[in-house]
């Protein structure tokens, strides 16, 4: 046990650290930068041995960290909404390329309008580009899931890189107890990297060339295989994770009193910290509420959104990020487990919490009250932009 | 075609090239007169496609007999690979190499 | 025995899929006789990307990555950055992009590794338009040439703006060593490149590649192009080592319609036409001899 006191950004950089990353591309963008600040001093300070590239943007340190991990080396980087959107080529760059690439992001709103608060938008336009996809909800949460994070993506059979999301200024800001754990016990848990193909002078070959449309279905359909063999092994890391040090992750959904739930709401991030203290004030109150935090996004845990389902007789999903399509993100991929399972509670969508709207408390409870009122009445609408500033708009919204 | 699960993850290229038999692109292939040849081998420097090999070339005939015996070797055509450019006869400086129409 | 003026070693394979005469194949050769074995190559989206082989053929022998198009600059520091964490510094890193991927897109990349002085060397081989998608104009097509882009039409669309100086805009970035090379000098150019293997930093060569295909000139041409275009002045060679300019050839001049009227892309050109780039280039030319008797003096202040 290492307790310090440390914001998300200085805990992403002892991460970084104790992974034991060997080349790191830095570009500012806030508010991610502190975390490369704080590597920065780390090594300067010779704490941290680690080569440090500073990029002259967001897509470079994508294809610098890229190009450093198909050499050899453990690679990292970090960035945030645009600068995220900046490097999507290379996303899906470094997912064809499968290579154990680790990055944090920190989730804020995309613009214009400029803003720098928290909002899911950047990385749910990232669900599409086979990357390994974490949400979290503290920041010790971002610790333990970076380095469980290079250990499932390191596994020669899955080689898939991912990306670990933290809310812009309510963690990346905010001080929280934080255990760095030693580096020994990392070291212990987290071997140096081994990877299964590299440039090589002495075995040369070439990484990504063309490829004719007879084979490249099959590539593809290995990622997708990987993907899905990943489940196993997320759980698996987190179970000696959790030997070594008490923690729990071993839940691609983090379940908070579902169990026996009448209704449960779905969402990720910090808002869903907030959605367990409203479970325990409401469950004193006698109503069987419960919390399925989205942890794991990608590989999408379908099978435990079923046995939710199978328990829940009306789902809620926050999503903070709205895709302009039919719904958000989460609720259709949601709703798309639910489609053909034999049990298929009416399911609500709530957008929240866009370009950093507070999610409160009182919030929380309404949607709760929502959900009770779907689940005796049935579904009345299917989309919420639940806190929509509005004439005449109910307190409890505001 | 190979089985998905034979395939490695990605895409990793180490088959060599020399497999892929260029020369049926030819409408022109280069002949070398070796009785002009000189040896000075700028045939073989320019080929862009190193479909020039430089080999022993004791039973090949030269300019002259001290060319062929300070110089033991001869430039070759591979014709599994040259593609007819005609860099090497444009460069030749004695024009010892003819553009000779491939038979069909 | 024979005695070779290049480097008797071959790093790549016939049975890649370049053009019957392409100039950019020749380069590569030499490039990779010039740097050895212990040379690892980036390679971004351009002509180059597909010559090689559809998988799994490769016709280099030397270990490849392949890399998105504006991205060279960044991969080859990635490589680099790595090669160094595992100890492995005394491999070559190179960068081989194309003229579109070097002067258009791959600018930002390209500038921020020179101006961090990665220890890499970045070529562009320079076919003067974006030749892998078809001859379209790039920042380096030079004044007069018809392209897809700057066709000739009605109302003679053609290429209106010089060349970018690739070389002078990374030398400004004070890079220890830049230069231009021509395939059609081959002594010339492994001397260069195996000069730019010896220097620390960042090190950028920028390298004449005619391309029979994109420019329509007979195949048989391009070394006689790559040679043409240095005694036109079209392209001179020269480098720029630590802020000094050396111009390392100074042929006789040759007439510039020679070197244009053997490309089927400056057919349209009348005698008006071609006294106005020969106006460019002698300008160019006399600015080069210019630099090189300024920056001269600066070898005082680099003791």
């Amino acid at each position: 046990m290492v307790r310090m006191l440390l914001t998300g950004n200085k805990t992403t950089a002892y991460s970084a650290m104790r992974s034991r990353v060997q080349v790191v591309s830095a570009y500012p963008i806030t508010p991610q930068t502190t975390i490369v600040e704080h590597i920065a001093e780390f090594i300067a300070d010779g704490l941290m041995k680690a080569e440090y590239i500073q990029v002259e943007s967001e897509h470079s340190a994508m294809a610098a960290a890229i190009a450093a991990s198909n050499t050899g080396a453990r690679a990292f980087t970090a960035t945030s909404a645009h600068g995220l959107l900046l490097m999507h080529e290379m996303l899906h760059w470094a997912t064809g390329a499968r290579l154990p690439v680790v990055m944090v992001n920190v989730n804020r709103a995309l613009g214009p309008p400029w803003s720098v608060w928290a909002d899911h938008l950047d990385s749910i336009s990232q669900r599409d580009t086979g990357w390994m996809q974490y949400y979290v909800e503290n920041n010790q949460e971002i610790f333990d899931t970076v380095i469980m994070a290079y250990k499932v993506s390191e596994r020669p059979d899955i080689m898939l890189p991912s990306m670990i999301s933290q809310d812009a200024f309510y963690l990346s800001h905010t001080v929280e107890p934080v255990d760095i754990v030693e580096q020994e016990v990392v070291d212990n848990y987290l071997p140096p990297y081994d990877p299964p193909y590299r440039l090589d002078v002495n075995n040369p070959a070439g990484f990504g060339s063309l490829v004719m449309p007879n084979h490249y279905y099959e590539f593809r359909y290995k990622i997708a295989e990987a993907m899905e063999k990943a489940k196993k092994y997320i759980k698996e890391a987190a179970e000696e994770w959790y030997e070594i040090t008490g923690r729990d992750y071993r839940g691609l959904l983090d379940c908070y009193r579902c169990e026996d739930a009448d209704v449960v709401l779905f969402g990720a991030g910090t808002m869903m910290s907030t959605a367990k203290e409203v479970v325990d004030w409401m469950r004193a109150e006698g109503k069987k509420v419960g919390v399925a935090r989205i942890r794991v996004f990608r590989p999408f845990p379908g099978e435990d959104v079923r046995k939710v389902a199978d328990g829940a007789a009306a789902i809620g999903v926050m999503d903070r990020a709205y895709g302009f399509g039919r719904g958000g993100a989460f609720f259709n991929e949601v709703n798309s487990a639910l489609y053909n399972h034999r049990n298929r509670p009416p399911t609500k969508n709530y957008i929240i919490g866009l370009g950093g709207r507070d999610v409160k408390p009182r919030h929380i409870r309404a949607i709760f009250n929502d959900l009770l009122k779907v689940k005796d009445e049935g579904l009345d609408e299917e989309f919420r932009w639940f806190g929509l500033r509005r004439e005449n708009m109910p307190e409890e919204e505001i | 075609m190979i089985p998905y699960d034979k395939l490695p993850h990605t895409p990793i290229a180490s088959v060599n090239s020399v497999v892929v038999k260029t020369g049926a692109w030819r409408t022109f292939k280069p002949v070398i007169n070796y009785e002009k040849c000189i040896r000075c081998m700028i045939c073989w420097k320019f080929c862009p496609d190193v479909s020039i090999r430089l080999e022993d070339g004791s039973s090949y005939p030269a300019q002259s007999e001290r060319i062929k015996e300070t110089i033991k070797e001869a430039p070759v055509i591979d014709y599994d690979h040259c593609k007819g450019c005609g860099i090497c006869a444009e460069e030749c400086p004695t024009k010892a190499i003819e553009m000779v129409p491939e038979e069909k | 025995m024979v005695k070779l003026t290049i480097p008797e070693i071959e790093l790549m394979s016939p049975g890649h899929t370049g053009c019957q005469g392409c100039g950019a194949t020749i380069a590569m050769r030499y490039a990779l006789k010039a740097l050895g074995e212990k040379t690892i190559v980036s390679i971004p989206a351009c002509c180059w990307a597909v010559m090689p082989g559809v998988w799994p053929n490769n016709c280099m022998r030397v270990p490849l990555l392949y890399t998105a198009f504006e991205t060279t600059g960044a991969s080859i520091s990635g490589i680099k950055a790595a090669l160094r964490a595992l100890g492995e510094e005394e491999v070559t890193v190179m960068g081989w992009a194309g003229d579109g991927g070097t002067a258009d897109i791959g600018m930002q990349a390209l500038s921020a590794a020179a101006e961090r002085n990665e220890d890499v060397i970045y070529v562009m081989y320079d076919n003067e338009a974006y030749m892998n998608t078809g001859i379209q104009r790039s920042g380096a097509t030079p004044l007069g040439a018809w392209t897809t882009t700057t066709p000739v039409g009605k109302t003679k669309f053609w290429e209106r703006r010089p060349k970018k100086p690739m070389v002078d805009i990374v030398a400004a970035h004070k890079v220890p060593y830049a230069a231009t090379l021509s395939i059609g000098y081959p002594e010339d150019f492994v001397k260069k490149m195996k000069k730019a293997k010896e220097i620390s930093g960042f090190r950028f060569l920028h390298i004449y590649s005619p391309c029979p295909t994109g420019w329509k000139s007979p195949p048989q041409y391009t070394p006689k192009l790559a040679k043409l275009a240095v005694t036109s002045r079209a392209f001179p060679l020269y480098e720029v080592e630590e802020g000094i300019y050396r111009v390392t050839m100074k042929p006789k001049k040759t007439p510039l319609k020679e070197y244009l009227m053997l490309q089927g892309r400056f057919r349209h050109l009348t005698d008006e036409d071609m006294k106005e780039l020969e106006r460019d280039i002698e300008r160019r030319w006399k600015e080069l001899l210019l630099k090189e008797e300024m920056t001269a003096k600066l070898e005082e202040l680099n003791e």
